[in-house]
């Protein structure tokens, strides 16, 4: 085998790690998005997540009691945000950049204690010989529990929203929560269903990477994924299977990005760094030039404010 | 869910324009008090600390006026765009793109500078935060793109420019491999204004910027005309006007604002090229508009409390241990209690069932 080929083993594997933080919060991010809310606070409840899920890791010594500790500090933040827009009926958008710079914070002062701690690897699936074959072995069947996750939620939310009649509801409450009041559904609880889930997705996307990706808390660790995150949702025009695709593109350029030093090309590492964000900016670009497209996809309630009475 | 109730009020309340924002400081103390409290520090002890110690010596104050001045002057910025609903949130990137460009005419001609050298920076340094701010302006107008996900991501690729040139072109050739610029020369540097502080000549341009703000949202017809895209964008549309230059004009106006911050902060207390030119000035002057009703006057009143969380938090941490994160925890919550409050300005709180007012029948059905 070449020297090429088996880079590409550990390459891909670690494409698919790199793509899995991604995925939660964009996929939790849709599902808030498709019920008409716009939640700018990810990058917020990503941090949150992250340092809960570690000091609770830390603690018990359980990374799955992390994992769990992770999604409720992300929902508990979510929780927040629901309260503010749903019930006071404050500005989307502000309430969200408020989630995540509040989300700064609280994640340092939390943190203070844990940086620098080293945490337990979390163990890694190994199925004798399919974990051994070349090239694929290690990136299909030697992941932690965590990125499969990941993968199987995107059919999961795309059955939820498309196959089941909760998800054609919320589908409703976003494209017109007027007409889905006048039928008589609870708008605001539906609404505060899907902020507390994609709450939980970013919680559980922080938690992956401070116990799993990187694995030890930072200040910033998510070092703006939370963002990435919601551009892979415009990205996607509001479809599951698209945000893997975007999701997948993103963790490929993180990791060339790495990688692009080791095959001797000098470029500088903090111009290689800028790659992620930019190639955001440009995917984000590509998609939103078509205006009927992004008009025919974006649930039509997107970000306004709901009051029964008015 | 009937226990409390929105009630819309007839016509925006003008009480609760000025109220709200009080009741939030007060909240958020409320919360200080019980968020030490129950990190086990004496609250009273730490809320003099990070509140009252600052203001007590005129070096305290000196500090604060020149931890308001970046924040003023992104925060003028900024609030004119909200107004618009443009939503630039890239004023650290901004900000940090003004130092570098006017930061790095003061490296380029050092030894060589000359009375003319710091009005150029100045200009540079405008010139440089509007050109990073012209990107999102151009990709809104001709693709569409989210000006909000554009001007974030361009923060985290200014900073790792900035990164790159601190460890390249910008190091000082004697400075042992620090990422750290050699010192500006006298002709480089922000003259003082106050002696005895660090206040220099960039907090007379924030107060400008104020006044320029004011006339500009108040007394124009641009004004006028941002005002009414921002409430009613169809009646803009019909009205004629042009919403593409507003974009324009509005991020390049906060771009250049943003980066004589940022020159302000390399040629005025810092004094050299660092990777570290700002704590975050940028994104707490969207907290810092928000709080100051989008309005200069209160946006000046803003930046004020909001430089003296974050001297009082340095005060703090040295006084008494507390970590420093805890600023930008006060910064959030202050921000949570304001977007919370603002409830109040549309709608009265109502408790107990709809229609229970004097009628108990329909209480007891519900």
């Amino acid at each position: 085998m070449s020297a090429e080929l088996a880079l590409l083993g550990p390459i891909l594997a670690a494409m698919l790690a790199a793509a899995t933080p991604l995925l939660f919060a964009a996929l939790g991010e849709l599902v808030v998005e498709k019920s008409g809310v716009l939640n700018l606070g990810v990058e917020g409840m990503m941090l949150v997540g992250a340092v809960c899920g570690f000091a609770v890791a830390v603690q018990t010594g359980s990374s799955t009691a992390g994992f769990v500790a992770g999604a409720a500090a992300g929902a508990g933040m979510a929780a927040l945000f629901g309260v503010l827009t749903l019930l006071l009926l404050a500005n989307q958008v502000a309430t969200g950049l408020a989630l995540t710079l509040f989300g700064v914070g609280l994640s340092a002062l939390i943190g203070q204690g844990f940086v620098g701690i080293p945490i337990a690897d979390v163990p890694e699936l190994y199925i004798p010989g399919l974990t051994d074959l070349p090239v694929i072995g290690k990136a299909l069947f030697g992941q932690d529990a965590l990125v499969y996750l990941a993968l199987a939620a995107v059919p999961a939310v795309h059955w939820f929203l498309y196959a089941t009649r909760k998800g054609l509801i919320l589908r409703a409450v976003g494209e017109n929560h007027a007409a889905a009041h006048a039928l008589g559904y609870k708008v605001i609880r539906i609404r505060f269903l899907a902020v507390l889930f994609g709450g939980a997705m970013s919680g559980m996307a922080g938690a992956y990477l401070s116990l799993d990706y990187t694995p030890m808390w930072a200040e910033g660790i998510s070092a703006g994924r939370g963002w990435i995150a919601l551009a892979l949702v415009v990205f996607a025009t509001w479809k599951p299977g698209r945000v893997l695709l975007g999701a997948w593109l993103f963790g490929g350029v993180t990791i060339a990005q790495l990688h692009v030093q080791g095959l001797g090309i000098d470029i500088p590492s903090q111009l290689l760094s800028m790659l992620p964000y930019l190639a955001t900016v440009i995917v984000l670009v590509v998609i939103s030039r078509d205006v009927a497209r992004i008009r025919l996809n974006a649930p039509a309630s997107l970000g306004k404010v709901f009051h029964p009475d008015a | 869910m009937t226990l409390l109730r929105l009630e819309p009020r007839g016509e925006a309340s003008r009480a609760m324009v000025y109220a709200t924002p009080l009741l939030a400081v007060a909240l958020t103390l409320a919360s200080g008090f019980l968020l030490f409290w129950a990190m086990g520090f004496d609250p009273v002890k730490a809320l003099h600390a990070f509140f009252i110690a600052p203001l007590l010596s005129l070096r305290g104050l000196g500090e604060l006026a020149v931890k308001a001045t970046p924040l003023v002057l992104c925060a003028i910025g900024l609030a004119i765009g909200f107004r618009a609903n443009v939503w630039n949130i890239g004023a650290e990137g901004q900000l940090t793109l003004g130092a570098i460009t006017g930061g790095g005419l003061a490296l380029a001609f050092y030894g060589e500078g000359g009375w003319w050298l710091l009005p150029l920076m100045i200009v540079a340094g405008m010139a440089g935060g509007a050109l990073w701010a012209a990107i999102p302006a151009f990709l809104r107008v001709r693709f569409n793109a989210s000006e909000i996900l554009t001007s974030l991501m361009l923060n985290y690729v200014a900073l790792h420019l900035l990164n790159y040139l601190m460890h390249g072109p910008y190091r000082d050739p004697d400075g042992f491999a620090f990422p750290e610029s050699r010192l500006f020369e006298a002709d480089a540097v922000l003259p003082l204004l106050v002696a005895g502080t660090r206040v220099h000549l960039g907090s007379l341009f924030a107060l400008l910027a104020v006044a320029a703000g004011w006339f500009l949202m108040a007394r124009t017809f641009i004004g006028f005309q941002i005002k009414v895209i921002g409430l009613t964008p169809t009646a803009a549309g019909y009205a004629g006007f042009n919403q593409k230059k507003i974009i324009w004009l509005t991020l390049l106006l906060s771009g250049a604002l943003a980066g004589l911050a940022g020159l302000g902060e390399v040629a005025g207390p810092i004094g050299q090229m660092n990777p570290t030119i700002s704590p975050g000035y940028g994104y707490t002057a969207i907290i810092v508009a928000f709080l100051g009703r989008l309005h200069p006057v209160g946006i000046l009143l803003a930046g004020f409390l909001m430089a003296l969380s974050f001297i009082g938090g340095e005060a703090a941490q040295i006084a008494l241990g507390l970590p420093k994160a805890i600023t930008g925890v006060f910064q959030g919550m202050l921000l949570f209690f304001l977007l919370a409050t603002d409830v109040l300005i549309r709608y009265r709180v109502r408790f107990g069932a709809k229609g229970a007012a004097g009628s108990g029948v329909g209480r007891a059905a519900a």
